[in-house]
């Protein structure tokens, strides 16, 4: 081999050398990648601990005992499981699992049914659909405590528009239709305003889940001269299903949560006719000031709402793989 | 030749798109009726207000807004001759029903509580956020799945369920009724919506970026500092903007963690009484003002919104 050529070698072996980089890790100055994600992650893991671990186990600690908030002076008891025995043997903490139940199934049924009917029409694309979505959404991006409030107003049955609206339509006198003080509507006022609020959300969801099945597959149906039912029941449903059932996991866990919209409707009542698991936990806890045995029940919804979240996802995995 | 090019068979009749459209823009209209309510009762007169039937056509009126930025007293007309000239528009506007101005309402500070509250508790989520959803998407964190899980199972609890210790804890540490405390308490419930949302949007950044300008020399900070943040610019501001509206509307925990100095506008407005009874112009006026912001970022936010409210677990 020739000088000349050597050289030229060299030339690109050097050239090969700098065009390839050393090994990330040595060229990276500083922290290294493993405390860096430690340094990043931490912030957050530190205020979840301080701000929701921390609490949730001291009332796992406050629900063994009889204390009372407003009397921090006074010894603490250690009672064992006598809260809890307590807790399910109480007729009145029974009575609130069933309205609150009663509520979760009607809100997610009148939602859900409501919900997937507007976003298959919306699906059609008319005209101007986009404007009319967005009115639709605007409900659910409100304040439910400061909307809830102002249909106490809508409800008064001497003055309310409901009443009025109710009257104009049906003939019965506004004085009769009183939606917040009678035992059989109140509930009902209440379900009224959550769905009001909360279709729009399932709406949504459901409109997704609609976009996302592939057109082939109902070019194919059309081609099989598959009905237009047969196509809702064999496509349509089934693929958005998922879907519609996302939006009921989130809307029950909310619902199961429900405190703004029935603290200021009614407030519980009338009697406790509304009072939702949320009410009587607040009722015990900031009102009569049983703390321990508040933080008891507090424990038992947390399980609940967590078991039945779990065993709800199991499902709604079985359902997406299928 | 392909069934979509001509003439699509599957696309839906005119007749029945106008039939759904109809029915679409029948709920609408309907849905939107108690919020037009809300906007028209605030520029109603007392009277008017609780007038039956309900008045549709009335005299517009700005005394419920007067009602909500100042307290007002009931005084005899003589001593309100006495007064001499009305000192601005409020004041002769309540002097209609013989009253006087006795000072400012507590709607402005609640209101102003509301804003640096949700914005600094924003801001807190976000901050933290945008850094643990970059350290999850890009580092091998151990655990990693557990810990998203722990972060997203904070939302599982009641809120009055985590008020009761939260309660006992800040007035422990003198944070009770304390706006600091409110910031922290919503940053923490906004951080696992902004970890999850976040990741989602910086999962779909290349890392090709940082590793070209690690190349270049940058540390992994500046990499994340100069490639990463700008690309993620879009999601950050949507998951503000989340976290911003939960924030504004928060009730359970304010109304049960504040009373007076850190008190926001959800617990306050349904507490604005009048004469004899709520006072419904000043109500609605203070709730068309507390809506307006949030107005505002749905109709900015319409594509975005369907990634806040499922976590991202569904991507449009």
């Amino acid at each position: 081999m020739t000088e000349a050529g050597l050289t030229m070698l060299n030339r690109t072996a050097d050239n090969v050398a700098r065009a390839t980089p050393e090994p990330l890790a040595k060229r990276i100055r500083g922290i290294s990648d493993k405390g860096l994600a430690w340094l990043f992650i931490s912030p957050t893991i530190l205020l979840l601990l301080a701000i929701n671990i921390f609490p949730l186990f001291w009332a796992i600690y406050l629900s063994f005992t009889n204390y009372r908030a407003n009397r921090p002076n006074e010894a603490v008891k250690n009672l064992g499981l006598a809260n809890y025995r307590r807790i399910l043997g109480d007729q009145d903490i029974w009575i609130a699992m069933q309205t609150t139940a009663h509520f979760v199934f009607w809100t997610i049924l009148l939602q859900t049914v409501i919900g997937f009917t507007l976003a298959w029409l919306i699906d059609r694309k008319f005209r101007g659909h986009a404007f009319w979505t967005t009115i639709i959404l605007v409900p659910m991006m409100l304040s439910p405590a400061v909307v809830g409030n102002f249909w106490r107003f809508l409800y008064e049955p001497q003055i309310g528009l409901f009443a009025y609206a109710v009257s104009f339509l049906t003939g019965i006198p506004p004085t009769n239709v009183q939606m917040l003080s009678n035992v059989e509507l109140a509930p009902w006022a209440i379900i009224i305003v959550d769905t009001w609020m909360w279709t729009p959300y399932v709406m949504l969801i459901c409109l997704a889940g609609l976009r996302s099945i592939p057109e082939y597959i109902y070019e194919a149906a059309e081609v099989d001269r598959a009905s237009n039912w047969r196509q809702f029941w064999s496509i349509t449903l089934p693929m958005a299903l998922p879907f519609i059932m996302l939006a009921v996991l989130f809307r029950g866990i909310e619902n199961f949560k429900m405190f703004d919209m029935v603290n200021l409707l009614t407030g519980g009542g009338p009697g406790s006719t509304t009072e939702v698991a949320s009410i009587t936990l607040k009722r015990q806890a900031f009102e009569s000031w049983r703390t321990g045995y508040s933080s008891a029940f507090a424990i038992i919804l947390f399980v609940a709402v967590f078991g039945l979240a779990n065993i709800y996802v199991k499902a709604l995995n079985k359902v997406k793989q299928r | 030749m392909s069934l979509t090019t001509a003439h699509s068979v599957v696309a839906p009749s005119s007749n029945a798109k106008r039939i759904a459209g109809a029915l679409v823009v029948g709920y609408a209209l309907i849905s939107i009726v108690p919020l037009l309510w809300i906007f028209a009762t605030s520029f109603k007169t007392p009277p008017d207000s609780i007038a039956y039937p309900p008045k549709i056509v009335f005299q517009p009126s700005i005394e419920g807004y007067c009602n909500l930025f100042t307290t007002r007293t009931r005084q005899t007309p003589e001593y309100i001759n006495a007064l001499g000239p009305a000192t601005g528009f409020c004041d002769e506007t309540v002097r209609k029903r013989n009253m006087v101005i006795a000072g400012p309402s507590n709607f402005l500070p609640r209101f102003v509580n509301s804003l640096i509250i949700a914005f600094g508790s924003t801001f807190c989520a976000v901050f933290l956020g945008t850094l643990s959803a970059y350290g999850f998407s890009r580092f091998k964190v151990p655990l990693a799945d557990d810990l998203l899980f722990f972060i997203l199972s904070t939302r599982f609890m009641p809120p009055i369920a985590v008020a009761i210790p939260i309660y006992l804890m800040y007035r422990e540490i003198g944070l009770s009724d304390t706006a600091l405390g409110m910031i922290l308490l919503y940053t923490a419930v906004n951080v696992s919506l902004a970890v999850w949302l976040l990741k989602g949007f910086i999962d779909e950044i290349p890392r090709e970026y940082e590793e070209a300008a690690m190349i270049d020399g940058y540390t992994r900070l500046q990499a994340f500092w100069r490639t990463v943040l700008p690309q993620a610019t879009t999601g950050i501001a949507a998951t503000a903007i989340f976290c911003l509206i939960f924030a504004w509307n928060e009730y359970a925990f304010a109304a049960l963690l504040t009373s007076g100095t850190a008190q926001t506008a959800p617990p306050f407005i349904p507490t604005i009484i009048g004469e004899g009874g709520q006072d419904w112009p000043a109500v609605a006026a203070g709730t068309t003002i507390f809506l307006v912001p949030i107005l505002v970022f749905t109709i900015l936010l319409r594509k975005q919104l369907l990634r806040g409210i499922t976590f991202g677990a569904v991507r449009k």
